[in-house]
């Protein structure tokens, strides 16, 4: 079968899934438009994700396994943006404090490689910049220490963090959602400023090690956002962040728009649950469309062309001239900046942030079987990876629970057996990801929408 | 007497600990620094690895203590330990035919099988939390001190209390028996010299006529002893869990990356640097300083670097200045 | 005209599935001679012994050792049927010492090796010496005894030697032809590619100058030396 026919028959099928999860409750199928638009967002998101994975892997050959930092990252911007600035956190001198410790904590950190630079090798450097860290280290504490003091004081149950510059105040901040989509491109942001402080460190050197730094990277994210309550109250959580569509409870109170659901034959609550959704449906769209165009204008562009030059053959790239580790740095912070906005998607999706919740076989090993059996170094293939691996992410459960009982219907129902297998259909997920990654790359290492 | 006390607590809270997490960190990392020399790529299953040989172990260690199996003051576990060993080393063995055979043969790309370990980390992941789910488990049993810190107490007069757990000594005195037959094996054997010549130079050790196949093998079932003993030390002297074990990857990582990739005595040396930072900045310094310092520098806060959530940062801070300033590591790894 | 001790007969094929390197090349050494291949850069010298080495695709021509065709054998196993290769680079066991790179060599023999590295340390005395040091650690001439050791470990029955004087110094190119000669003369035959033309056939029993790929002269070093063509195009005058 030629490409040509095969990416649309294949998005065929997958549009068909949906599609039947939507309307029929037959075999693992829930038949609830609800629950079909439900896993379509997410997987929207995931296929953001895997854009901008397979921009750093199919374009550029890097393996990044710290996709769950930038994503978290993204969700950070999101709480960042959306949340009114916590009153008293500004006045009472702790978020400034906190900034100013930053600011000098990087400082701090300026002056030490300056001194490396400037200064002739010699005891003289080595103690210099040992005092400076360690004076700045000091320094750094004391004035942050305080901020953080002053800032998780106030009403910890509630706020003990600085907020975000939500211009509608801690009353009024709902009715300022839109204000979120600005949280979108931040979070790509700050994940881009992450993916260059690893990519400065690791890229030049062998691939392992950039993998083993962004491992790192992503784990140490996770657990600043655990760990600094001040920032998004950490593992207290923050709930009910504004979002940029109607709330369904709005919906349900307007007459016009009941009206509405009751033409297409729909009451009220499911009606808005899934206006709602189809409202972020229609967002979510947008932005992969956007950046889908993007990337495809730069994999076409005489820019894509040298990535995948240096991609096959970074010797003669080199010694065409080609800054290798500049170029790769390059697509580096943008693949994770991409991951970034995806992830302040997903928050914004789930109205919440939730450290916790961050798990790497989620967040990164997910992504990456993805982009794989979708097609690395393809877009489109990486887009329908996206939508069918997340359908079967979450349709594995039921499958499993499904097999299970073909597998064990002649058992009795205490069956040691029965029990042992329907207990751990749940970790079936894991192990289906593993095995289908296996498969894909030993028998179709191109995946199922090859590179052109 | 303040100088002895403060000593006692350095050595109860910092040293001890320190040089246990050490030898477990150690024995993991030379796990990975074998893989990397023999098969030369960074195997991202190792953590899952290890959990598995530990859960092998534990399972076994329950039958044998509802068995009345039991090995003295010492924990059980040591006896299942080698069964635990034959499983990992079968299933690794397993693993190599079924998955990296494949790309061996066909000299794929570090990276490609760096993926693959991936896809293998899930499976195990899998198998792990299927045979004995996602919870803590406490399977260590025997005598749980050598020195209980009352006894020390009475004995020595002083304020302060010293306590020695067994499973610390175990820990390492196990690892340096470990270590010793691992150097013993690799320098001093005709099958540890192939080995090293193999991870020196792979076509030279073929034209020697050395197998391959053979090479590999052997390293797989050396790394499920070392992965397996690291595991189950871990778990005796903490707990065991999976996804820890899978988190310990990255420490693990770090020390064989700061003591150069490929290298084993990096490795060991790697495991004490980033166990005893991890350690030192982690703790509360202030009961130290508080007997050491006069009065009246006696510090109000807890001295402490970094709260010890923060222990990930300081693997990875270590493995972020190796990187940029000494990429193949204090002892000379194999290329960057 | 008997049948040489080895011979790459005709041999025609290049790399994988790349294009032909060799056409109808023909190399040939007998016991007690030093055969020498020289050449322009580009060729085929390196190619034509790792040909004989095993190392390339054949699209026809054979290699006999001892009248027995071995064309079909892997590396591996006509290291076993007594074929010695002392590739160019990355000949060595960079951290293993001396003594283990010549225990690597002799890794297919069950019997006792000492009575060899006996042998190795009398023509290689500065490897005795060093024995306990990292191969690494060495000079590139004494990198290059311990390669030319480990290789004679196996007890060859004919050596072949990869440019053995690459990037080394004048002085310690013309003590390496010595230790080679030394070897020579126990009775080894040895085929060498050399990039030191002259001095190269100057020990030689037998010389090939190959141009493209192909035999453009052949005869014993003297014989090569005096003839006015292979001066003029490539000894420089």
């Amino acid at each position: 079968m030629s490409q040509s026919m095969r990416t649309p028959l294949l998005f065929a099928f997958v549009a068909v899934l949906f599609i039947l999860e939507g309307t029929t409750s037959a075999w693992i199928f829930s038949g609830s438009w609800n629950t079909a638009l439900g896993i379509l967002n997410m997987a929207l998101i995931s296929a953001i994700m895997a854009l901008g994975v397979n921009l750093q892997w199919g374009y550029a050959g890097l393996f990044n396994v710290g996709i769950m930092g930038f994503v978290a990252l993204g969700g950070l911007a999101t709480v960042l943006v959306s949340l009114p600035p916590t009153p008293g956190a500004w006045t009472a001198g702790g978020a400034p404090r906190i900034l100013l410790a930053l600011v000098l904590g990087a400082a701090t950190v300026i002056a030490s490689v300056l001194v490396q630079s400037r200064l002739p090798k010699g005891r003289a450097r080595e103690l210099s910049t040992l005092a400076i860290l360690v004076g700045g280290f000091f320094l750094y504490r004391w004035v942050f220490d305080g901020g953080v003091g002053v800032v998780e004081a106030i009403k910890p149950a509630n706020f003990g963090n600085i907020g975000g510059i939500n211009p509608g105040g801690v009353d009024g901040f709902r009715d300022w959602g839109i204000i979120t989509l600005l949280a979108w491109p931040l979070g790509g942001v700050l994940a881009a400023g992450a993916a260059w402080v690893i990519g400065k460190t690791a890229l030049g050197l062998r691939s392992d090690y950039l993998a083993i730094a962004t491992l790192g990277i992503a784990e140490i994210i996770i657990s600043v956002l655990k760990n600094e309550d001040w920032l998004a109250r950490g593992v207290k959580n923050v709930i009910g962040l504004p979002r940029p569509v109607p709330y369904e409870v709005d919906l349900q109170n307007s007459a016009s728009f009941v009206e509405r659901a009751a033409s297409f034959g729909l009451d009220a609550t499911t009606g808005s649950t899934i206006y709602v959704k189809l409202a972020y449906m229609v967002l979510f769209t947008l932005v992969l469309l956007a950046l889908l165009w993007l990337a495809e204008r730069a994999l076409k562009s005489p820019w894509g062309r040298m990535m995948r030059a240096i991609r096959d053959n970074e010797i003669a790239a080199e010694a065409m001239g080609k800054d290798v580790t500049a170029r790769h740095l390059q697509i580096f912070i943008l693949g994770s900046a991409i991951c970034g906005i995806a992830g302040a998607m997903m928050t914004t999706l789930d109205s919440q942030l939730t450290p916790g919740a961050y798990q790497p076989l989620r967040f990164t090993f997910l992504i990456w079987v993805m982009v794989i059996i979708g097609g690395s170094g393809n877009n489109f293939g990486s887009i329908l990876g996206a939508f069918l691996i997340w359908w079967l992410w979450v349709q594995v459960e039921p499958l499993g629970l499904w097999l299970t009982q073909i597998l064990t219907s002649g058992l009795a129902d205490d069956n040691w057996f029965r029990v042992a297998m329907q207990d751990s259909a749940a970790h079936m997920r894991l192990f289906t990801m593993g095995l289908a990654l296996l498969l894909v790359l030993r028998f179709s290492p191109r995946g199922l929408i090859p590179e052109k | 007497m303040d100088f002895l006390n403060g000593l006692v607590v350095l050595a109860n809270f910092v040293l001890i600990p320190a040089t246990s997490y050490g030898a477990q960190l150690a024995l993991g990392a030379l796990g990975v620094t074998l893989i990397y020399g023999i098969l030369r790529f960074s195997n991202f299953a190792h953590g899952d690895t290890m959990a598995f040989g530990t859960t092998i172990t534990i399972l076994l260690t329950w039958s044998f203590q509802s068995m009345g199996i039991s090995f003295g003051p010492l924990p059980t576990a040591l006896l299942a330990l080698p069964f635990g060993i034959l499983a990992t080393g079968l299933l690794l063995v397993g693993t190599d035919r079924a998955v990296y055979r494949f790309y061996r043969r066909k000299k794929a790309a570090p990276v490609i099988l760096v993926i693959v370990s991936v896809g293998v980390m899930f499976i195990m992941n899998g198998i792990v939390r299927f045979i004995i789910g996602v919870g803590d488990q406490n399977f260590a049993d025997g005598e749980r001190f050598i020195i209980s810190a009352r006894d020390f107490k009475e004995m020595t007069g002083l304020a302060e209390g010293f306590a020695l757990r067994t499973t610390q000594v175990l820990t390492i005195v196990v690892a340096v028996i470990v270590v010793a037959v691992l150097f013993w094996f690799l320098n001093k054997t005709r099958t540890g010299k192939s080995m090293r010549a193999f991870s020196d130079n792979e076509d030279l050790a073929l034209l020697s006529g050395i197998n391959p196949e053979r090479v590999v093998m052997v390293t797989w079932f050396i790394v499920a002893g070392l992965a397996t003993v690291a595991g189950v030390l871990y778990g005796l002297d903490k707990s065991f869990k999976p996804f820890t074990y899978f988190q310990l990857l990255l420490p693990i990582f770090a020390s064989a990356v700061v003591g150069g990739l490929g290298n084993p005595l990096g490795a060991i040396a790697g495991g004490f640097v980033v166990a005893f930072s991890e350690v030192t900045v982690t703790y509360a310094w202030k009961k130290v300083l508080t007997y050491w310092l006069p009065d009246s520098l006696a510090p109000d806060g807890l001295v402490q670097l970094m709260s010890t959530d923060y222990k990930f940062a300081v693997s990875f801070a270590i493995l972020i200045i190796v990187l940029l300033f000494k990429p193949t590591g204090l002892f000379k790894g194999q290329s960057v | 005209m008997s049948e040489p001790f080895l011979i790459g007969d005709m041999m025609t094929g290049g790399y994988g599935r790349g294009p032909d390197i060799l056409h109808e090349c023909t190399i040939s050494v007998n016991p007690g001679e030093i055969a020498v291949i020289v050449g322009p850069n580009g060729a085929g010298k390196s190619t034509a012994m790792k040909a004989i080495f095993g190392m390339l695709n054949f699209r026809s021509g054979t290699v006999r050792l001892a009248g027995e065709d071995i064309t079909a054998l892997s590396p591996q196993d006509r290291v076993i049927k007594g074929m010695g290769f002392v590739p160019q680079v990355r000949n060595i066991f960079p951290s293993m010492t001396v003594e283990e790179n010549l225990e690597m060599g002799a890794f297919i023999r069950k019997d006792d090796i000492r009575e060899t590295m006996e042998q190795v340390y009398h023509l290689f005395p500065i490897l005795k010496d060093k024995r306990r040091q990292a191969a690494g650690e060495l000079s590139g001439g004494q990198r290059q005894q311990v390669a030319v050791g480990r290789a004679l470990m196996t007890k060859p029955k004919v050596l072949m030697l990869d440019e053995p004087t690459a990037g080394v110094s004048p002085i310690v190119m013309d003590e390496l032809f010595d230790r080679i000669i030394e070897v020579s003369r126990t009775g080894i035959p040895i085929l060498m590619v050399e990039q030191n033309a002259r001095q190269a056939l100057e020990i030689a029993d037998r010389g090939y100058v190959l141009v493209q790929g192909r035999n453009a002269h052949t005869g014993t070093g003297k014989e090569l030396l005096n003839d006015a063509e292979v001066r003029r195009s490539f000894l420089g005058g």
